[in-house]
Formats: structure tokens, C-alpha cells, sequence
């Protein structure tokens, strides 16, 4: 088990109903802790549509987590 | 900064001087406006939502790779984030270069994958009082956010 903060944005924000949260996951990378949040949250979007950021920096979703990792949860974008 | 996510109305009198160069022959610009409609709902106000630090730097990354990709001499790209009405600019590409070819070309590919890989997100709130983010499945009681 491991400590992370969760960030959310746009929908994944309104719908868990916070910009973020301190986790105790047993998950290993970022795809991992994705699907145990939407599962938590509803969060209803495939993962191939969506990004992740680890410490501010955009990351595939197969990278592995660290304790202490601030891991950023992008819903599907919609620029322009 | 070739990529530049801002609060404040966009100028493109201002953005396109500054790509002026006496070796460009051409020069295109693409302005993209909030519209009134969406899959024939109407829209009465637009929110985009960014992470600006990761937008800007996938947003050079975007501009780099136009200028790597095509003959152009300069590119540059601004998108506005907050709460926007009917008719206002929300995002702005200018692509200078000796020919119009490469000029289109880089303008196209600049919004194209911009609309694919930065992290805007972009709200349509509706006639009816809902509101919903573009492109997700991921619903929000709507209307759930408090009139502001």
C-alpha cells in the first residue's frame, strides 16, 4: 500500500464532488488507480480518452506509482 | 510563448502583428468562436477549464512540431479558459510562412491536434439550465452547479 493525492478536473472533479483526495492504494501504476476511482467515483469515461499527469507531467497510464506521487485525473478534452 | 493559455479576451489584430516578418508571403489565421448551438441544443455561455501549466507545454510541443513538419516561419496559438458568451474568440492559431501551402497546412495541424492532446475541457451550458462537459461520459447531476 502506498500514499497518493488524487487530482481531479472538469467532469471527474464535479462528479467525485472534490478537486482532490489522499489515497491509500494498492495500486501499482496509474491505469490501476484509475479504474479502482471510477469504480468509486462513476466515473464513466474509457481510459484510452483520458490522460494522466504524475507530478505535473503528463505520463502513460502503464507508468508506476511512488509514494507520494500527485497523480492528475483528465477527462476526455475538449479544446477549441 | 508560442502557446498561451489566458483569462483575458484575445486580440488577434495583436497576436497576428506579431508574427509579421518581411520573409512571409503568407499568412493564416484561424479564429474559433462560441456558437449559439451544439448537436442542436442551444448554448447560451461556454467555460473552458484548463491545467495551463501542462497546456502551454503540450501546446509548444504542438507548435514545435508544425514548425518541424511544414515550411513556416513562425506559429503561435492562445486559448482562452473561464466563462465565455455567444460570439467571443476562444481560440486563436496564426501561421506565417513564404507560401500559403505550408501556411494552411501548419494552421490546420496546430487546432487539430491541439483539440486532441491539451488539456482544455469545455462546458455547455444550455437554454434549459443544464449544462454538460463536451466529449465525456462521465455525467454531472445537471444542473448541478449553483448559478454563478
Amino acid at each position: 500500500m502506498i500514499n497518493v493525492t488524487a487530482r481531479y478536473f472538469a467532469a471527474f472533479r464535479e462528479r467525485a464532488g472534490r478537486d482532490s483526495e489522499a489515497l491509500t492504494t494498492d495500486a501499482r501504476t496509474a491505469a490501476e488507480l484509475y479504474a479502482e476511482l471510477a469504480r468509486k467515483h462513476g466515473f464513466a469515461d474509457s481510459m484510452t480518452r483520458c490522460k494522466v499527469a504524475i507530478n505535473d507531467e503528463l505520463a502513460p497510464w502503464d507508468v508506476r506509482l511512488s509514494a507520494g506521487d500527485e497523480v492528475l485525473f483528465f477527462p476526455p478534452v475538449a479544446g477549441g | 510563448m508560442s502557446f498561451k493559455i489566458t483569462s483575458r479576451a484575445i486580440d488577434p489584430a495583436d497576436l497576428k502583428r506579431s508574427l509579421e516578418t518581411d520573409s512571409a508571403g503568407a499568412c493564416v489565421t484561424f479564429e474559433g468562436w462560441v456558437r449559439d448551438h451544439n448537436d442542436g441544443a442551444p448554448v447560451v455561455a461556454l467555460e473552458y477549464e484548463a491545467h495551463a501549466a501542462i497546456a502551454e507545454q503540450e501546446g509548444a510541443k504542438i507548435v514545435r512540431e508544425a514548425l518541424e513538419r511544414f515550411a513556416v516561419t513562425a506559429a503561435r496559438c492562445e486559448h482562452r479558459v473561464g466563462k465565455l458568451a455567444i460570439g467571443d474568440c476562444a481560440v486563436w492559431v496564426g501561421v506565417t510562412a513564404a507560401h500559403r501551402g505550408a501556411a494552411f497546412d501548419a494552421c490546420r495541424y496546430i487546432i487539430d491536434e491541439t483539440k486532441q492532446r491539451v488539456p482544455i475541457w469545455k462546458k455547455e451550458h444550455y437554454r434549459d439550465g443544464h449544462s454538460g462537459w463536451v466529449n465525456c461520459a462521465t455525467r454531472t447531476d445537471a444542473p448541478a452547479e449553483s448559478p454563478r
